[in-house]
């Protein structure tokens, strides 16, 4: 097993336990990479990346791009705020426009969910979902569980309570898939105004009560509160969201164990998580980032490796 | 005719190197070594991945406990990122650890690996090697050198026997700690 199975990453949903564990050990050898003096390989020299934002980002982003850098692909970058999007074009317009100036593989980030699932039918490229709406976000789960292999060494068996926003997260949607297919048990902990209502049919448990759910799992994963998602009130004010649901150094240090604190970002410092915690040896969320190029350049190579080389 | 496990038989096999010869050709290639490199004080040898790995540590140790000569470095280059044939060859590139725990700013570094091709894999090491800073110089040491095969100009400084091959012919290079003996098969397919 050397290949993926796919030929696009649209969501974790699609992919293999195999493909997963196959995107992890091509992720050790870059991350091997991207720590040398000159941290780049040749690899994708005749690959052009379509960086395709149709919704603000700045760490995935800079990630992806990153990611295609250093294994010497060509990228163009892609915002929706200054396109012809803001004109009226349609999403497979743009794509195929982009498309015929040669290039083989679309990184997108769309609001809409199931957006790369209805590229991927209809233009012929590879496509890698950077996060489409509320569903999916593969690479951030992928990262997040490379850096649970690494802190913890195996995923297997462990328990990881994902904690705050559920109802607006692709994060939490994409890490409940990867996380169950790798083998750990999941809890989502929050208000449940922010839990989707059959949760429950994915396998997961709900806990009210952080320091109950703290006091189970070996991983808290901290979401932000989406406040640009809620049209609506879901909690009555930030303050009662973090006595509830935000983690601090002393609820912590009552545990009897240490727990391992992943967040996503970027974080809201005081409300889900605070400064003394983040900024704490417990919390790996600056290894997150730094595996996320790791992560992203693996998907990259693996996909890329099966699009179709043309001898002309 | 012929008993039922004949056509069991997946090819034809002939013997290069059995194991004696290859541990003669093991130490004149460390004898050798010895004479350009002296103790080996600005000398690193990198095995290529992954079959140079077993040739690159069997040298270390011969150099180290037969011709006493201390901490020879050694490391282990991958090259699959760096190869030409991405997205060429049916077979999915597969790639190995690359374990270089010193810098090769102004060293003499030799290239170790089995056999030596198409003198591809060689060109992608010297692009890969790069990474790691420049050296002064770079040479190369292999088992077994195919001749008449070359794709590109490269040759060895050192070799431990010369093999007319034709093209779908397979040399093999089997060691004790991976393959349970030590020898060199030519395989006809």
């Amino acid at each position: 097993m050397s290949e993926l199975s796919v030929n696009h990453l649209l969501g974790i949903k699609y992919i293999t336990e195999a493909d997963i564990q196959l995107i992890f050990e091509t992720a050790d050898h870059f991350k091997e990479v991207i720590n040398r003096p000159i941290k780049k390989v040749p690899s994708l020299r005749d690959i052009t990346i379509a960086n395709l934002f149709f919704e603000n980002s700045t760490r995935t982003r800079l990630s992806f791009e990153l990611a295609e850098k250093r294994l010497s692909a060509d990228v163009i970058n892609f915002s929706a705020s200054s396109s012809s999007v803001k004109k009226g074009e349609t999403l497979i317009d743009t794509v195929n426009n982009i498309l015929s100036m040669k290039v083989d593989m679309v990184v997108m980030r769309h609001p809409n969910p199931g957006a790369g699932v209805f590229l991927a039918k209809h233009v012929n490229a590879s496509i890698i979902n950077a996060g489409d709406g509320a569903h999916e976000h593969p690479t951030q789960a992928l990262l997040d569980c490379y850096s649970i292999r690494e802190k913890l060494g195996d995923v297997a068996g462990k328990n990881v309570v994902i904690v705050g926003d559920i109802l607006h997260s692709r994060v939490a949607l994409s890490n409940i898939f990867a996380l169950q297919k790798l083998g750990a048990k999941v809890k989502v902990c929050g208000p449940k105004t922010l839990i989707p209502k059959y949760i429950e049919k994915l396998g997961v448990e709900i806990e009210g009560n952080l320091r109950k759910a703290l006091e189970w799992c070996d991983v808290a994963n901290m979401l932000r509160v989406q406040n640009e998602r809620m049209e609506i009130s879901y909690f009555p004010t930030t303050r009662e969201y973090t006595q509830q649901f935000g983690v601090n150094k002393a609820l912590l240090d009552a545990l009897k164990k240490e727990i391992v604190v992943m967040h996503p970002g970027p974080i809201n410092r005081g409300v889900e998580i605070t400064s003394d915690v983040a900024d704490s040896k417990q919390a790996i969320i600056l290894d997150q980032v730094q595996n996320g190029v790791a992560i992203r350049m693996a998907v990259i190579y693996l996909l890329a490796s099966k699009i179709q080389h043309h001898e002309d | 005719m012929y008993p039922e496990y004949i056509s069991e038989l997946p090819m034809s096999q002939k013997v290069l190197l059995n194991a004696t010869e290859v541990h003669i050709a093991l130490h004149r290639l460390a004898c050798q070594l010895i004479e350009n490199h002296d103790s080996f004080h600005n000398t690193v040898l990198i095995g290529i991945q992954p079959r140079g790995v077993y040739l690159a540590e069997r040298l270390k140790s011969m150099l180290e406990t037969d011709y006493k000569i201390k901490n020879v470095p050694l490391g282990y280059l991958d090259i699959t990122f760096y190869r030409d044939d991405f997205r060429r060859s049916d077979k999915p590139l597969e790639a190995n650890k690359t374990k270089i725990n010193f810098i090769v700013e102004d060293k003499k570094v030799v290239f170790i690996d089995d056999v030596l091709f198409t003198g591809r894999s060689i060109r992608s090491a010297l692009t890969a090697i790069q990474s790691f800073g420049r050296p002064l110089e770079i040479e190369l040491l292999t088992l077994i050198d195919r001749r008449f095969s070359r794709h590109l100009p490269i040759q060895p400084d050192y070799r431990g026997r010369q093999v007319d091959a034709i093209n779908n012919e397979k040399v093999k290079v089997c060691w004790k700690e991976n393959d349970g003996e030590d020898a060199v098969y030519l395989i006809k397919n």
